[in-house]
This record gives C-alpha cells, structure tokens and sequence, in this order.
C-alpha cells in the first residue's frame, strides 16, 4: 500500500507553486484525458502529490477526488510524500537484485532510521526502490540525487549519507555567509 | 532487387540529404581530431559527462582543436563511459577506448592527441581495418552480432536529425510514398517480420487488419513501455536512434491510413521523453513529420505520452486505458485494439524495435529480411544480458544462433572461472533454463517451447553461485506488486504463491509446498485474463521444473546451495586463518556484529550479523578467514567476551 501522507502541511513555497498551477490547469483544459499529464505537471513542480493538489485536479475535471487518488496509486510515478533533498533510489532490477540490492537497500534504511517510500523528519533524504536504471553492468546502483553510484557496497553507504550531509552544512554556511556579507 | 531499393527523385528531401551531407562533410574534414563519446543513460551513469568536461578543459588547456561528438549507445556495457578517437594525422585508425575516466581522459588528451601516443594498454581495438591495431570486428562480441535495428546506434548524435539523414535516415519515405499502403503492407508482409514487444504477432497481417478497418480516424502507437525491471533495450534505441523508431512510424501511419500517432514512453526515463520529444520537433521542421510530408499530401503528427511506470500498462488494452485517463487495466480481446483501440478507434500497437525494423526493411526488401533469423522469425533479437556475463550489455543477433553462442563466444562466459548454472530469459514472464537448454536455438518459438520467452528480451545469466529459488521469489515479488488486481488468480494467486516461495528461501517450506507451487500456477496461468497473469508462474514453474533440486535442498535440508536466501545462511570467521590485531572486518560492519575474542581475533555475533558479506570483501586476501556457509547451523559459535563489549561503546 502507498503511504497517502496527508497529514503533512504544506510548506508558504509549496503553497504559491500549487497557486501557479492554477492557469497552467485552465490551459490544459478539462479533458478527462488529461488526467495523468496534470498529475505529472504538479508531481514535476512540487515533487509530489500533496491532497490539497488532488483536490484541485479533481475539482478542475469534475470528478471525485477518491478517483483522482484511484488514477494516482495505480501509477508507481506518484509519490504521496515529499522527497527529501537527496532522494536515494536503490536499484532492485534483475541485475542488481542478484548482486545483493536488497542488502543495499537495507543498509540505508538502517542508517537513515526510514523505510523505503520515506522520507527523513528533516526532509534531507528520502529511499525509494527503482527497476533498471540501465547501467546493469555496474550494479548494484544506487542512484542519490543525480548522481549514480555503482558497484555499491554496504560499507559505502555510510559514506555516501555523510558526504551529502556535509555537501549541505557546506552550502548552508556559505548561504550564511552570503547573507552576512550582503 | 525489390521496388524498395530504387532512389526515388523528391526534390524537397533531396535538398535536405545535401544539406546532411555537406554538414557531415564539413565534420569530416574539419582539421584536428574528432572524439566520438557515448551518451545515453548507461554512458551518463557510468560518468560519461565527466569524461566529457575532462576532454574539452584539457583540450583548452593544451589549445587544441578537436571536435567532440556526442552519440548514443553502443551496447558495449561493459566498456562504458567508451571514447571513439579519430586521429588521422596520428596515422592510427579510429581507436575504440573503453571505461575512460576523466583521469584517462586527461591522459589520452596529453599524450594521444598532443603527443601521438595512443597507449595501447588502454585501446579496446579500431573500428576501422588496419595493419597497427586489432580491429573490434576481429571480437566475437562485434562480428557475432548482426545489427538491423541498432546499426547506427552508438554511431550517430542522436538529438541531430542530420547527422541520421546523413547516414542514409529517412531515405525510405520518398519512396514509400511513390508506392501503395497495400504495397507497403505486402512488402512488410513478405518480410515475416514479428512483433518484438514479446508474443511475437506477425506485423504485416496486424497492419493490414488495420488497414482494412473502413474507419476515417485511425491510430499508431508505440509502446516504449519497457516495463521488464531487467530489460534497457527500448529506451536505448529511442536515446540512441529516435528518428529510425519515427521512420517505422510513419510508414505504419501511411500503411494503415493514420494521421496520428503516439510514442508511449515511461516518464521515469527522462532522457529519452526528452531526446524522442525533440526528435519529432526536428522531423516536424524539416517537412518529415506534420502537414503534407516530403509533398505526398500525407499528414501525420506525432505526439509523446508519459507512461507513468506500472508493468501492466506495457500491455495493449491496458496503454491505451492508461493514454484515456484511467487505471491501467487490460480488457478482455476481442475485439483487438486494431478494431477497436485508443478512443475506439482501429490502433495500431507495435513496440519500439518492431517498428525500428521497418525502414531496413523498406531500404533493403523483404527478401533481405528474410535471409536473416530463422524460417519461422526472421530478422534479429536484441537482448540485454546482464548477470554473471564477462562482456555484458546490450546484444543483437540474427534469430537462430544459440544460447551456448550468445553467453559463451559472444559474451564472453562466466567470469572468475565459475561454472554457469541458469540464464533466466525473458523478465517476469520468461523461465530460467538449465545448461542441457543452451543449445537451444533463439527464436521465438523454440524458447517458448523450453518454458522461456522472448518477452522483454532481458537476459540473466546466473553462475553456480546463484539460488533458482530466489530469482522466482523475485520475479514473483514484481509481478505481485504491478498485477492491476482485476482477475481473483492474478490478484491473490501471485500473492499466495509469493508467500509460499518466500516461506521456502526463509527455510519454512515443506513438501506440500512444492505441490501447492505447482498447481497454484496452473490456475493462475488458466484464470487471469492477460499476460501478466497467464505468464507470471513461468518463472516458478521452469525453476521447479528445471532446479527441482534447489527446492528440496531449501525444504529438506533448509540449505540454500547457491547461498543467496539470507535466512540459510551464515558468515563465521576462521579463528585459524585471523589474523591476530587485524580491524578490516570491524570497521566495516554496518551493525557492529564483529567483536574481538579473548585472544584477540575476530568473531560475529550470530545474533547482530544481517548476513551482508561485508566482512568477506574487506579480510584481507592473504587471511581469507571469513567463511560463508549454509545451512547456519554449520557455522561454529565464538562467544562474545564480557569485556570487549565494553570496550568497544
Ligand atoms: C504484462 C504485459 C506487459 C507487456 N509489456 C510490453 C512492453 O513493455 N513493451 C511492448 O512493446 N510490449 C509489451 N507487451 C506486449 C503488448 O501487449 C503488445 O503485444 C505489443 O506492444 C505489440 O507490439 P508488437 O506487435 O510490435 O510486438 C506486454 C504484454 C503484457 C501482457
Ligand atoms: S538492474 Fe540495476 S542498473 Fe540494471
């Protein structure tokens, strides 16, 4: 089962994109068709699905907002939870599953104290499994952020979440500083 | 020679072949070198990008003037990110680098283009003939292929629609238009060409079903769907070589009098919405796709639509649900989408390499075609075999040729001198065979007849080392997930049969199991209304069939032979071979299992380990004192001393 996380609130930033939306939807049009390409406008903008977004799609093409969900949960696109700023994909595909994945997987859920489709308190990582990321012939991958990391090991995963931990205090200094010196 | 072959005067696409070719010209005798570099998903994942920036600051640096190409992929997975260099004035012939780092990169910019050194130690061979340098053709994993579908890719950029008109792109449709749908429709016909999105279908009898519909608004789609989890070849053809998949198009419109097509591609491939995407902005600019094409009075347009990831959508009833607005469920056929498809209207569905095949086809003729593949299923099969393999990727052979030759000559075979145990073919609706199966020729119907199927054309090969068990638990756990839930078999059938597998690799299972297995596949096969369903126990029931012998070692001696289920298995240190003050193991255990005995050598808390291996990669080789056994019970039990404990918070 997806976890529909709707309990979150909605952050002021994450609020005025979901406003922008709002003619890009009158644009589209009402075409019940356009369903899934207006999920994946928002899901592009705001990097998941908030309910106060499914309850805009479905006021916009008049239909229920349990259907919108119905539409959503089907497709393993969607994500009901917010990413975090470094979302780590583990890489489950055939290939990298025989290479020992899963314990891949395991091993940053444990660091990370998260199950796979959550994200951390801090909203800094998120875990999610993906099929194939197509370079099978260094698996297993991990992908984080942007970057792919292959022929993972257990023991490189720890480093992994402490270089994109420092990457951060890094650039929040140096924002620090900026601001400072303005 | 088949009318296909003639050139056909069409003074519009003749100005433009003039203008490909005097840019392609223009590159060729541009003075300096020309860096060829791979650039699809694998090249960037394996850090082609890198590689790129390293080429072109060092070639600022040093201040000279080469060129870099971008292409798409090869296929040579094993040798990404690879580099082409075309260096005349060296006097080499174009040299094929593999797995060049920004490190090797930086080094090849010094010393090879500044200094006229190509390293031998790191070239892979040249792409041309030549006295100096094997030539790559001279490898089986080059000269056993037969490329039809991916014969430019890896060659072209595939984001410059010139660069593949240049390299004869596009040249079928001025003909083609000179000619009848039915001519096309026979031609294609004549060809034997099959589907290849997995079960097969002939293509010319699916178009001329189409074609016959008395219907004013008719439908193509692509389906670029990919769904297998093991499978890349799709979406590499339409990174590498869009505008071959958009040749096939438009002849399939033509043929069956469409005016609109779509390509269905997974939006979790990024790269390739965005390259097919402008691809057909390109095709559209040049007159090649839109209103009136090349002045045949032919109109088509081309759309994208991002599929949004569910296996089940790859299925046609399903996609075209799916492109409506809706869950993706399949229906009951018939009727069949080409009576009654995508808003009921007669569609044409053909997957990627299907519709790939079209435009040689056209250039060649049929006759051509057919002298390739077998009776039966002419053409060729691309697979990506990945696994246990030396020179892994994606490969394209003519249909026919074996699975001994495939995993053996053309990849190299087992690495680290392992013997081979299974190749699982076809994704979560194939079948794992065994080593009697590898003489099987690869075709359509002889895999099908073995238990396996063409599908996806994923490829695992599997070594001794592997667990038949856990590969079906795995495909089982896939399928579990994506079945729509429509049929009762398919919902809670995999479901039942995922708990019974997962039961076995946890040492659980019994005999009564293995019959439960069985039959329970046999009524999910009989009771699911697509091919999800009807395929989705082949992987069990092969295992079963074929490696009966790894399930009763599961449920009898609740041991995993090719110690892969967790659960049978342990990790135990060789207080023999530890090495007295040695650490490697310590720091590298993610839970803290490994603890110091009284006599200071190692030993793994039995309760903490989570059976990760780590501890076996970092002893060092001259100890070698971690050993991995199943079942469990084998491994002799090291008590943890009081005061190490302590030490070690
Ligand atoms: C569960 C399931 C998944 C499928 N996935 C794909 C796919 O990813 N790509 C594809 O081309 N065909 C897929 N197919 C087959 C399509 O239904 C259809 O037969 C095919 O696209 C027809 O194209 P062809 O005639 O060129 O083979 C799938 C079928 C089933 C039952
Ligand atoms: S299976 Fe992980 S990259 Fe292909």
């Amino acid at each position: 089962m997806k976890d529909l996380g709707m309990n979150l609130a909605l952050s002021a930033e994450e609020k005025s994109l979901l406003e922008l939306i709002t003619p890009e939807l009158v644009k589209i049009g009402k075409d019940r068709s356009k369903l899934i390409p207006i999920l994946q406008l928002i899901q592009e903008k705001l990097a998941y699905l908030p309910g106060e977004a499914i309850h805009m799609v479905a006021d916009h093409l008049s239909i229920s907002p349990s259907e919108v969900y119905g539409v959503a949960t089907f497709y393993n696109q969607f994500r009901f939870n917010p990413p975090g700023r470094n979302p780590v994909k583990v890489c489950l595909g055939t290939a990298c599953h025989v290479k020992g994945g899963d314990i891949i997987l395991e091993n940053f859920e444990r660091k990370l104290d998260i199950k796979e489709g959550q994200t951390t308190p801090d909203r800094e990582f998120s875990i999610e499994r993906v099929a194939c990321v197509g370079c099978c012939a260094l698996a297993p991958v991990t992908v984080v952020g942007q970057t792919v990391h292959g022929h993972m090991q257990p023991s490189k995963v720890e480093g992994l979440v402490l270089r994109a931990r420092i990457e951060r205090e890094k650039q929040q200094r140096e924002k620090q500083k900026n601001e400072s010196s303005e | 020679m088949s009318p296909a072959n003639k050139e056909h005067a069409n003074p519009r696409f003749d100005e433009i072949r003039e203008k490909a070719e005097t840019r392609k010209r223009a590159f060729k005798e541009a003075p300096g070198p020309k860096i060829h570099i791979g650039m699809a998903t694998c090249g960037i994942a394996s850090g082609a990008l890198e590689t790129k920036d390293a080429f072109e600051q060092m070639l600022a640096q040093l201040g000279i003037d080469a060129q870099i190409h971008t292409v798409g992929c090869i296929g040579h997975c094993y040798a990404e990110p690879f580099v082409i260099i075309d260096h005349p004035e060296s006097g080499f012939p174009p040299i094929f680098y593999p797995e060049v780092t920004p490190g090797k990169a930086n080094m090849l910019t010094k010393l090879f283009l500044a200094e006229g050194d190509p390293r031998f130690e790191h070239i892979l061979g040249a792409t041309e003939k030549n006295e100096m340098i094997p030539w790559v053709m001279e490898f089986a994993r080059f000269s056993q292929e037969k490329r039809v579908v991916m014969e430019k890719c890896g060659h072209i950029d595939p984001e410059d629609i010139y660069d593949y008109i240049a390299a004869d792109g596009y040249s079928t449709l001025a003909g083609m238009f000179q000619r009848t749908p039915q001519e096309i429709i026979r031609e294609i016909k004549n060809s034997g060409l099959r589907g290849r999105g997995g079960a097969g279908f002939p293509t010319g009898p699916k178009w001329e079903l189409a074609a016959n519909e008395a219907r004013d608004t008719k439908l193509v789609i692509c389906n670029a769907d990919e769904g297998d989890p093991g499978a890349y070849m799709d979406r590499t053809i339409l990174e590498s070589n869009p505008h071959q998949v958009l040749e096939g198009i438009i002849a399939c419109a033509y043929a069956i009098g469409a005016h609109k097509a779509v390509v269905y591609v997974r939006a979790e491939y990024p790269l390739a919405v965005r390259i097919i995407t402008g691809a057909i902005q390109q095709a559209k600019q040049l007159g090649l796709v839109g209103k009136d094409i090349l002045g045949s009075s032919f109109d088509l347009d081309i759309e994208v639509f991002q599929g949004s990831g569910a296996f089940v959508c790859g299925e046609e009833t399903a996609l075209i649900r799916s492109i409506e607005g809706f869950r993706g469920m399949p229906r009951h056929r018939p009727p069949y989408p080409v009576q009654s498809g995508l808003w009921g209207k007669p569609t044409v569905i053909n997957n990627v390499k299907t519709l790939a095949s079209i435009a040689p086809i056209l250039k060649n003729g049929a006759a051509w075609y057919r002298k390739i593949g077998t009776e039966n299923s002419p053409g060729t099969a691309i697979f990506s075999v990945v696994g246990d393999v030396v020179h892994p990727g994606l490969i394209e052979i003519p249909m026919g040729v074996t699975l001994r030759t495939l995993i053996f000559d053309i990849c190299g075979g087992i690495p680290k001198k392992k013997k081979f145990k299974a190749v699982q073919i076809g994704g979560p609706s194939g079948g794992c065979l065994p080593e009697d199966f590898l003489d099987t020729p690869i075709d359509f119907d002889s895999l099908t007849q073995a238990g396996a199927m063409m599908g996806s054309g994923g490829m695992v090969v599997m070594d001794e080392d592997t667990c038949t068990v856990d590969i079906s638990r795995y495909f089982l756990d896939f399928t579990q997930k994506e079945s729509c839930g429509e049929c009762t078999f398919c919902r809670i059938g995999t479901f039942h049969l995922l708990t019974i597998l997962e039961r076995i690799t946890e040492g659980e299972g019994n005999e009564a199991d293995l019959k439960t297995l069985e039959q329970l596949s046999e009524d999910i096969k009989n009771g699911s209304l697509c091919g999800l369903g009807k395929t989705a126990p082949n992987p069990v029931l092969t295992s079963l069939r074929y490696f009966k012998d790894d399930y009763d070692a599961h449920v009898e001696e609740k041991r995993c032979p090719g110690m892969m289920c967790r659960p049978l298995v342990a990790y135990y240190i060789d207080l023999e071979k530890c090495a007295r003050g040695c650490d490697a193991c310590v720091g590298c255990c993610p839970v803290e299992a490994v603890f110091t005995t009284s006599n200071r050598k190692k030993g793994i808390d039995q309760s903490l380990c989570v059976k990760c291996g780590e501890c076996m990669v970092a002893c060092p080789p001259e100890y070698d004192a971690v050993r991995k056994v199943s079942p469990p019970q084998l491994a002799p039990i090291v008590e943890r001393p009081q005061q190490t404990v302590k030490e070690h918070k």
